[in-house]
């Protein structure tokens, strides 16, 4: 099975100042599967996710110690680069938060950053990226509109656009529909069973019914420790820990 | 109307529904056959078959429950999956009935049938019949033709009845003696007639399905 690991997390601490917020997190992301991260409000599922791309970084006074080995490299060696990490490593948040640009250029920006100058081939890209987040067919004859012209849903979508346009290995979703509809959420929940089958997918949702839907395997946070880890179908069905049980048929949390 | 996932997961459960009551089919078949043609190795096969169909009834079931914990699912499709559910434990009983009746034909194997089958093969053919188009129901959402087999049941258990009649009038009350030869091909009738029965209750679970209304333990006409 360690051929299937993408990213190993391996006693994992994580401190906000002297605030212990991850205490020896264990956890195997396996390549192409969905992992869902569940827990009460404070647990720190954000701050996990965070840690697997090191966004955190950017926040003062917090300090990491442990592993997150990024196909068996730890991403915190000093010799990393971390804006390399962010483009393997892409993230998408609960508020959308597109440019203030075209749809097009939203897109397009990630390339021209990494110093992409060549108009044919940014323009595939774009396309391709639109449609692997299923967004192509509605913005194809719009594309120099305004992204702020789209609906949520869609804005949502063309933020997974952008993340994919600079070929990730990994998409990292912080609560990504927990701003949409119903029906704009079904469609990034089939989304993200699709973009599976070319990255790999770890999403944190306070959303229970979501992580069973969507998610291959779950762990369960809880005031910074992980609690239960296992298949998302195991954990559902028959977890091992009675808190864990407790947690998703909401007794408490 | 969108395209989900989740169409393929319900899709895979119905076909593998659909493997396992083309077995229990099979397997009424050949136990018949066995009995007729008193041929033992047949009815070593209907036996032998039977942990396939086990094993089948278990992954089914983990399935519809993997699918109700993950998907959640409403409306038909929540009826869908309870009445797979349903239907699975149904089918798994009708294999077992095969089985039984492949049991009465090994303990008739020692000498030549009491008589020539004329009735017994009808009544699995009605049987068979049954089943087979029951699932067909299920399969289709065909309300009407559950409707059919539901109402066809009575005619099962008259001819269950004149076989066992026939039997016990025509030989075991002029020869007692025959009672060995005679009263296993009873039993044979009577499992049949089981198997009848519940062809019946997979027609009234996709009555349920369909209508989201129970007709179960109340007569065709109130339905």
């Amino acid at each position: 099975m360690t051929e299937n690991i993408k990213i190993k997390v391996k006693d994992f601490d994580f401190y906000y100042g002297d605030n212990l917020a991850l205490k020896k997190v264990n956890v195997d992301i396996y390549r192409n599967k969905v992992l869902g991260i569940i827990g009460p409000s404070g647990c720190g599922k954000s701050t996990f996710l965070r840690s697997l791309n090191r966004m955190n970084d950017v926040i003062t006074g917090t300090r990491a110690e442990g592993d997150v080995l990024l196909e068996g490299k730890n991403i915190y060696d000093p010799d990393v680069d971390v804006v390399d990490i962010r483009r393997r490593v892409g993230m998408v948040f609960q508020k959308s938060n597109p440019f203030p640009k075209s749809i097009f250029e939203n897109v397009a920006n990630g390339l021209r950053i990494n110093g992409v100058r060549d108009k044919n081939f940014i323009s595939d890209k774009v396309e391709n990226s639109l449609k692997g987040a299923a967004l192509w067919d509605e913005v194809k004859y719009r594309l120099n509109h305004n992204a702020f012209d789209l609906s949520g849903g869609q804005q949502q979508r063309l933020c997974i656009a952008r993340a994919l346009a600079v070929e990730p290995e990994v998409v990292l979703m912080d609560e990504p529909a927990s701003a949409l509809d119903p029906t704009a959420t079904l469609k990034i929940e089939e989304l993200i069973q699709e973009l599976k089958k070319n990255y790999t997918i770890a999403i944190v949702t306070h959303n229970m019914q979501q992580a069973a839907r969507v998610s291959d395997y779950t762990a369960f946070f809880m005031l910074g420790e992980l609690v239960e880890y296992d298949e998302t179908s195991k954990m559902f069905t028959n977890p091992s820990k009675k808190i864990t049980e407790e947690y998703i048929t909401g007794r408490f949390g | 109307m969108m395209d989900r996932h989740f169409d393929d997961e319900l899709k895979d459960l119905n076909t593998e529904l659909l493997k396992m009551a083309s077995l229990a089919e099979e397997a009424i078949v050949k136990a018949v056959e066995a009995l007729q043609t008193q041929d033992q190795e047949l009815a070593r096969e209907v036996l032998e078959g039977d942990n396939k169909i086990d094993a089948m009834e278990n992954e089914i079931e983990e399935k519809a429950i993997d699918l109700l914990a993950r998907r959640q699912p409403w409306a038909a499709d929540l009826r869908f999956v309870t009445t797979g559910m349903k239907i699975n434990t149904e089918i798994e009983r009708i294999a077992d009935l095969a089985c039984n009746i492949a049991q009465r034909a090994l303990e008739l194997m020692d000498a030549p049938l009491v008589k020539p089958l004329v009735d017994i093969p009808k009544l699995a053919d009605i049987a068979r019949h049954m089943v087979k188009e029951a699932i067909d129901a299920f399969v289709n959402k065909d309300e009407a033709k559950a409707k059919k087999v539901i109402l066809s049941d009575p005619k099962a258990n008259a001819l269950k009845n004149s076989i066992a009649d026939e039997l016990i009038d025509e030989y075991i009350a002029r020869d007692t003696k025959l009672s060995a030869k005679a009263l296993p091909l009873i039993l044979v009738a009577r499992h049949l007639e089981r198997i009848c029965d519940h062809a019946t209750n997979i027609a009234e679970d996709v009555i349920y399905m369909v209508r989201a209304k129970l007709v179960k333990h109340k007569k065709l006409n109130d339905k």
